[in-house]
């Protein structure tokens, strides 16, 4: 359970978590909190590590040989010598340089954006009173219900019209619209700005925005990283809209690029992995270094949802 | 709190009363000074909150509400992919057209298949791993972060990756299978083997983040209910069904939620999981979903408007799913 309070630390306010210790007390004969795993526990869990890491493991294994061998049995488990010759093929074939660059823009910025926004949205719902509040953050919640992909036709027009295909900005500015950030931030909000700061603020004259500057980014910080990560996260690997409107050829995010890889009659498979190992790589770099930040955000924001 | 700020002081720091001046008898001036001051407060304060939410809601607006109200639209018009601002009235003409369309109603079919069978052993699977998670373990954060790691992979190298272990003559699925002395399925071509498949990929990315959701609705059980039922000598599967399943119904609601919508839109993993037959999902269109049959029609056949109405059928569907989900949700809630 320690590990669980470190874990959450990162983005729980700071008073709530001494309380959240001493709720919880060793106690053997309870189907949760602090019984020990048994060996059963143990052999479950590697079990489902080897079935979420293995297929990963594999894509590089598949990356460093070459077609012919991925067209024999047994399939390859050990590693070959092509993996540098694939991946540099890869690259070069799939548009790979430009697509990295690409995805990174546009991720950049849809998070920076959506994490910007929704926090000064987010602080709006949680600690300021207006008209109107309850309703439009019921419309909040229910725009979350619908999925986005709904709506692409007529943004498929939008597109056209202004002629945006193959832009970056015909992606990055309807992956803007996020209901999820403004709840999210709405609620560690709620907890994590107590007012009498708010009122400090105000006493002295600091106007809304001041407050915002100098109140509220700091004090939403580590919940506005973690929701960064999540939206990158996201719009690196979206990939239906920008499969429309962008081109493997022309302007490709990674996903686009890496989807179009595997077309082609006689595709070869090692270097279609290579190119998957390639965009996936990036993220899997960042979930090594901040897997405990992005796995205290997701929970935090699901005990709240 | 709305009278205090009439009395406060001006804002020091925007140029508010020097530190040197005598504050006793304010000249005319700084009383005008103080009220157009105050005023501009008063604005701030009350306006401030819609200048901070309007952003999102002018962007919702403008890509999300007005694109699904347009789609409604441009649902009763033919409109061709070639030229997209010429629209054409036709009523409801591509509702019956899509609803006469056997391949509409296959991709339905499709699409609750896979959807079953991707979101009931996800969510169940996910449910066991949250409560295992839930013990104390060595290297817990390892375990939570290895089950994170394919939802970190996107769609598409995951689904290229499940292409190649589900092959039919060298995949590594098959290879092991032949072991146990089963013979070689053929993913890609056989209507359930390739739902399975498709579904697996869905399964395979989810899992582990809806274990996640679920680890944190069971940590935010209070441990005296555990203690209360440990004395009345409950046992820890009874434990498990009635304080942690009753606990987490709003979590288990919000994930189904979550899960039939995401399942109503599946589309990368069909796409690419025989890449050559692209939107039509497989040679007889064994897994073609909804998503890639609204893809299929908009812009393989090149037919937007008939495209749209697939959308409205398929956000009216979910408007129906939804409303089941709230009475259901609503009828548990009565019943406990």
């Amino acid at each position: 359970m320690t590990t669980t309070t470190t874990t959450a630390k990162s983005v729980e306010p700071e008073d709530a978590v001494p309380t959240a210790r001493k709720v919880r007390r060793p106690k053997s004969a309870r189907a949760g909190g602090q019984m020990h795993g048994g060996p059963i526990a143990y052999i479950v869990l590697g079990v489902f590590t080897i079935v979420s890491l293995f297929p990963l493991v594999w894509t590089a294994i598949a990356a460093s040989r070459d077609n012919q061998r991925l067209a024999q049995n047994p399939p390859p488990f050990v590693f070959g010598s092509n993996l540098f010759h694939n991946l540099d093929v890869a690259w070069n074939d799939a548009n790979l340089g430009k697509a990295f660059v690409n995805t990174t823009i546009v991720a950049g910025t849809s998070a920076a954006t959506i994490v910007f926004l929704s926090t000064i949205a987010g602080f709006a719902f949680a600690k300021l009173r207006f008209r109107g509040r309850g309703a439009l953050m019921l419309i909040v919640i229910g725009t979350m219900m619908v999925p986005p992909q709904l709506s692409i036709i007529p943004l498929y027009m939008m597109v056209a019209k202004l002629e945006w295909t193959d832009q970056l900005q015909a992606v990055i500015l309807p992956s803007l619209v996020s209901a999820f950030g403004v709840f999210f931030m709405r609620q560690y909000l709620i907890q994590a700005l107590p007012d009498e700061i708010i009122e400090a603020a105000r006493v002295d004259g600091a106007s809304s925005w001041r407050v915002v500057w100098h109140v509220v980014f700091p004090a939403a910080r580590p919940a506005m990283a973690v929701l960064g990560m999540l939206m990158f996260v996201q719009t690196w690997n979206d990939f239906l809209w920008p499969f429309l409107v962008l081109s493997q050829t022309g302007n490709p995010t990674v996903q686009v690029a890496v989807a179009g890889l595997g077309r082609g009659y006689t595709p070869d498979q090692s270097l279609i992995m290579a190119g998957a190992l390639l965009g996936t790589l990036p993220l899997l770099l960042v979930f090594a270094i901040f897997g405990k930040q992005i796995v205290g955000g997701i929970m935090q924001g699901a005990v709240k949802g | 709190m709305a009278t205090r700020h009439d009395t406060a002081a001006p804002p020091a720091k925007e140029g508010g009363a020097a530190p040197g001046r005598p504050a006793a008898v304010p000249t005319e001036a700084e009383q005008r000074r103080r009220a157009r001051l105050s005023r501009r407060w008063q604005r701030d304060k009350r306006w401030s909150p819609y200048a901070f939410v309007s952003p999102f809601f002018l962007l919702f607006l403008a890509f999300g509400l007005f694109p699904l109200v347009y789609t409604g639209w441009a649902s009763l018009h033919q409109v061709e992919l070639t030229a997209p601002t010429d629209m054409e009235w036709v009523g409801m003409r591509n509702y019956t057209r899509i609803f006469d369309d056997d391949f509409f109603w296959n991709a339905a079919k499709n699409t609750l298949t896979i959807g079953i069978i991707s979101t009931v052993p996800q969510l169940l699977m996910a449910m066991g791993l949250a409560h295992i998670l839930n013990y104390k373990l060595r290297a817990s954060t390892f375990y939570r972060v290895a089950m994170l790691a394919p939802y970190a992979t996107s769609i598409a190298a995951a689904s290229l990756v499940f292409v190649l272990l589900f092959g039919r003559d060298y995949g590594m699925i098959n290879w092991a299978l032949h072991f146990v002395g089963i013979d070689a399925i053929d993913w890609q071509n056989d209507k359930w083997p390739s739902q399975f498949a498709v579904s697996s990929i869905v399964i395979w990315r989810w899992t582990g983040y809806n274990a996640l959701i679920y680890l944190a609705a069971m940590q935010a059980i209070p441990q005296d209910l555990y203690e209360s039922a440990a004395l009345d000598g409950a046992s820890r599967w009874k434990q498990f069904l009635h304080v942690t399943l009753p606990s987490l119904r709003p979590t288990i609601l919000f994930t189904v939620v979550v899960s039939t919508i995401g399942a109503s839109q599946v589309f990368g993993e069909p796409l690419l999981f025989d890449a050559n037959k692209g939107a039509s999902g497989g040679a007889e269109h064994q897994f073609q979903t909804l998503g890639l049959y609204l893809y299929e029609q908009g812009w393989v056949n090149q037919h937007l408007g008939r495209a749209s109405a697939i959308a409205w059928t398929m956000f009216l569907i979910l408007i129906v799913v939804g409303i089941v989900n709230y009475v259901i949700s609503r009828r548990l809630r009565a019943s406990s």
